[in-house]
């Protein structure tokens, strides 16, 4: 196996220090009065201990001067690679003038080294050091970022590799993959702008020709009463992302475009990528055009081998995958965004030279009923049984999957919790289905092999097999109009924290009251996501909830002290968010 | 009053660049011209039709101002409400205020009580009752509808009405159905805060208020809309 660092230097289109001075002082005033620091710029950082300093960095990623947020002035920043079972100790350093934090994410680790301002700790001074000291007690692809405000849309992010005790996957050559969006507009710029109107980044709407279109192909009567629902509702079938290319530069390890990442391999190699989505908003569709990638591991964990043409990667997720390249070809490593607004792209190819032409983008998404909550196995032109394949409103074909339980096991309890229907909902999903084979809106029938989670099958037996203990239902909410996001209705800073007991085993349904894909990420404990086998449970840190459907997963409490809960959307995180007690 | 409430506003407004927190609730402030424009009518008037706001996600205190000036008047007749809006439904809030309209050679100051949202059908909607100290009930409704005819060039239909319980002579209102205004509005949206736009629109008086200044006239606009 090769770590292959001579590569790796493709940051290097992040303006130095040096650089700011005085050619880009004049325009972006920040950098004036910026100091000159001189961090270890290393892509990788291994070892014991490790340095970490997070300053405002002057960037140039669309052709303009702007401020980020870096960690040891690279974006994204340094790859940390530890090992199972090493103790560590981490220095970040705070340089900026307000304060920041680093949570390493889905690390299990105890709760004062977390990382969550106000829940794990006071977060980072201006000027401080906090040390971070834990035990890598797991292996496989992860990363960190910051906890504070919108730093994670400037900047603050990077990769974490853990080398297992023993590698069970066979490689020779190895590629962290990280994806990221970039604006020049400030975060603060783009939430008030999404606040005053929900859909200012979305261009992607339906027009009065689509109308006319659907018109012309069903008839008055019909394409009006498909549009009934929706208008009645006042929802749109085009509300699929937040933020979008509009402002978003997509980067792969801080490339953007144009300047093409590119990963090189040798004739007959095996290479192992490892997928980060370090994104604030956006889901990117993954392929490789004329390679299958043999999806290996998700969110760090080993995972049975599935072959695929096209994987959907949430916000915080990660995938591993290994690809086999045919000799003298290159290839394009396309993420296309779920909107299709845009994509990140890099190469893998023989010879930095060679690089593959650039797909094209798919076509516009469109949400279905099913992404609205109905549930279309009982609509009355349709089957009425369940599990079958099935015809729906724009030609999709959907199987309703059910996870299998074993109905000689006792019915879990429910606890109820304290759930509020007022101004945070627009919609209800009334007839929430899961949908673990959907590989989700605009991936349907599209004639590629896509990952979807019934396929995520753990590669080691699921090693507690006791039923759960009791069940939580979280309703994922939000007011797409006012751009309001909660859970069960009730925004985090009106909501009391959620209490876990130690040691139970706990099952969490979420339905998804919205039209939107939110991925949920539980701190501290793994979420094990329920895929059809009980025995081989996914371990995951980032659960995509699809619109309108239902999806669950179980926990091991086996983490006591306070832990964050929340969608990964940085913009809906500060409703979409609870406090978990363990106790 | 309006200008220290302007004031008010926009000092409020330049506070908002900063991320508030408090749950993501963070206060902010607009100011939206949706319409400034010249009609191409009898009077050749330059008209407009904006508000602004601050507050936050629930509540709200928001300025609304309408009118026109006629090339040959010496001043403007408008509409002005200052309310307090709370919302109530997820797509609706209700409003409680003043409002004061003013007219060439006099005034009007209102009591107010409003309704505005997204109806079903996507339907901006808001619809007033006010109250004037002589006893008169006022009731004005507008709504609009956006149709995208690409991502950019955007068709606005919209439909006013004002009715009355009361003639109320100085400022030229009559009791009953007052005016009814149907519009339409092509803009094109450089970026989503400028836009100059073209449309048409029919403005007729009824009943007492068709009495007291006659008007049944239809007539092209040009204007600009913009906010931030």
């Amino acid at each position: 196996m090769i770590f292959d660092t001579s590569k790796l230097n493709r940051r290097q289109f992040v303006k130095g220090i040096a650089l700011s001075s005085v050619a880009v002082s004049g325009i972006v005033d920040l950098s004036a009065k910026e100091k000159i620091y001189d961090f270890d710029k290393s892509p990788v950082l291994s070892g014991e201990e490790f340095f970490l300093n997070i300053a405002s960095t002057p960037v140039n990623i669309t052709g303009t001067p702007a401020m980020a947020t870096t960690v040891n002035g690279l974006l994204s920043g340094p790859t940390l690679r530890f090992k199972e079972g090493q103790d560590v100790t981490i220095h970040v350093t705070n340089h900026l003038k307000e304060d920041t934090s680093i949570h390493w994410h889905g690390i299990i680790l105890p709760t004062n080294m977390d990382g969550v301002p106000g829940i794990s700790y006071d977060g980072i001074k201006p000027g401080e050091t906090f040390t971070y000291k834990f035990k890598i007690q797991q292996s496989g692809t992860y990363w960190y970022h910051s906890h504070s405000d919108f730093q994670e849309q400037t900047g603050i992010y990077g990769a974490i590799v853990i080398e297992p005790k023993e590698e069970k996957l066979e490689y020779d050559r190895e590629y962290v993959i990280s994806l990221s969006d970039w604006s020049d507009e400030k975060p603060d710029s783009i939430y008030r702008k999404i606040k005053l109107s929900a859909d200012y980044y979305n261009f992607k709407q339906r027009t009065v020709g689509d109308f006319f279109d659907e018109v012309k192909e069903l008839g008055f009567l019909e394409a009006f009463s498909q549009r009934k629902m929706w208008n009645e509702m006042a929802m749109t079938d085009r509300d699929l992302s937040d933020v979008t290319g509009y402002t978003y530069t997509y980067l792969m390890n801080g490339q953007n475009p144009a300047t093409n990442f590119k990963a090189l391999f040798k004739n007959g190699e095996k290479i192992r990528l490892r997928f980060i989505n370090s994104s604030a908003m956006t889901f990117f569709d993954v392929q490789i055009p004329g390679l299958k990638m043999s999806v290996v591991a998700s969110d760090g964990n080993y995972v049975q081998p599935v072959s695929v043409d096209e994987f959907r990667i949430g916000v915080a997720e990660t995938y591993d995958v290994i690809v086999e390249p045919e000799e003298n070809r290159a290839y394009s490593i396309f993420a296309q965004s779920l909107d299709r607004s845009g994509y990140a792209l890099g190469a893998l190819t023989y010879d930095t030279s060679v690089i593959a032409t650039t797909p094209e983008m798919d076509s516009l998404p469109i949400l279905s009923h099913a992404d609205m909550g109905m549930n279309m196995s009982s609509m009355k032109d349709m089957p009425k049984k369940k599990e079958t394949a099935m015809k729906c409103g724009a030609g999709m074909d959907m199987s309703v999957s059910k996870p299998k339980m074993d109905m000689s096991k006792p019915v879990i309890p429910i606890t109820q919790l304290e759930e509020s229907r007022g101004v945070q909902t627009t919609m209800r999903a009334m007839d929430p289905q899961y949908r673990l084979s959907d590989p989700g809106v605009g991936l349907r029938n599209n004639g590629r092999k896509v990952l979807t989670y019934a396929d995520l099958k753990s590669l080691t037996p699921t090693t507690h097999d006791r039923y759960p203990d009791r069940e939580i239902i979280l309703r994922l909410t939000g007011n797409m109009e006012r751009y309001m996001w909660s859970i069960n209705g009730i925004a985090y800073k009106d909501a009391k924290p959620l209490e876990f007991k130690y040691g139970e085993i706990l099952r969490i349904t979420y339905i998804n009251d919205t039209m939107m894909n939110h991925p949920m990420h539980l701190h501290g404990m793994w979420s094990e996501l329920e895929t059809g086998d009980d025995n081989y449970l996914p371990k995951k840190h980032t659960i995509i909830a699809q619109p309108g459907s239902k999806i669950s997963f179980r926990v091991n409490v086996d983490a006591k002290g306070s832990w964050a809960y929340h969608c990964h959307l940085l913009y809906h995180m500060a409703g979409m968010f609870r406090k978990v007690v363990v106790a | 009053m309006k200008k220290l409430l302007l004031i008010t506003v926009l000092t409020l407004g330049l506070s908002t660049s900063a991320f508030a927190g408090g749950g993501g609730d963070i206060l902010r402030a607009t100011v939206m011209v949706d319409n400034l424009e010249y009609q191409f009518n009898d009077e050749k008037s330059v008209s407009w039709d904006t508000y602004a706001y601050v507050g936050y996600d629930l509540n709200k205190l928001y300025i609304y101002s309408e009118g026109e000036k006629a090339k040959d008047s010496s001043s403007a007749s408008s509409e002005n409400q200052l309310v307090y809006s709370r919302a109530i439904t997820p797509y609706w809030d209700i409003q409680v205020g003043a409002a004061y309209d003013k007219t060439e050679d006099s005034d009007q100051t209102w009591g107010v009580i409003a309704v505005q949202g997204l109806a079903p059908y996507f339907f901006e909607t808001r619809a007033v009752v006010l109250v004037a100290d002589d006893g008169n009930i006022g009731f004005r409704a507008e709504s609009e509808y956006e149709a995208l005819i690409t991502q950019k060039l955007i068709l606005t239909p919209s439909v006013a009405i004002s009715a009355y319980t009361k003639d109320d002579v100085k400022i030229g209102i009559g009791s009953g159905l007052s005016n009814l205004k149907l519009g339409a509005r092509l803009r094109y949206e450089f970026i989503r805060e400028f836009a100059p736009y073209i449309g048409v629109e029919w403005s007729k008086n009824f009943g007492n208020t068709d009495d007291l200044s006659p008007l049944d006239e239809t007539y092209a606009v040009a204007g600009l809309r913009f906010w931030f």
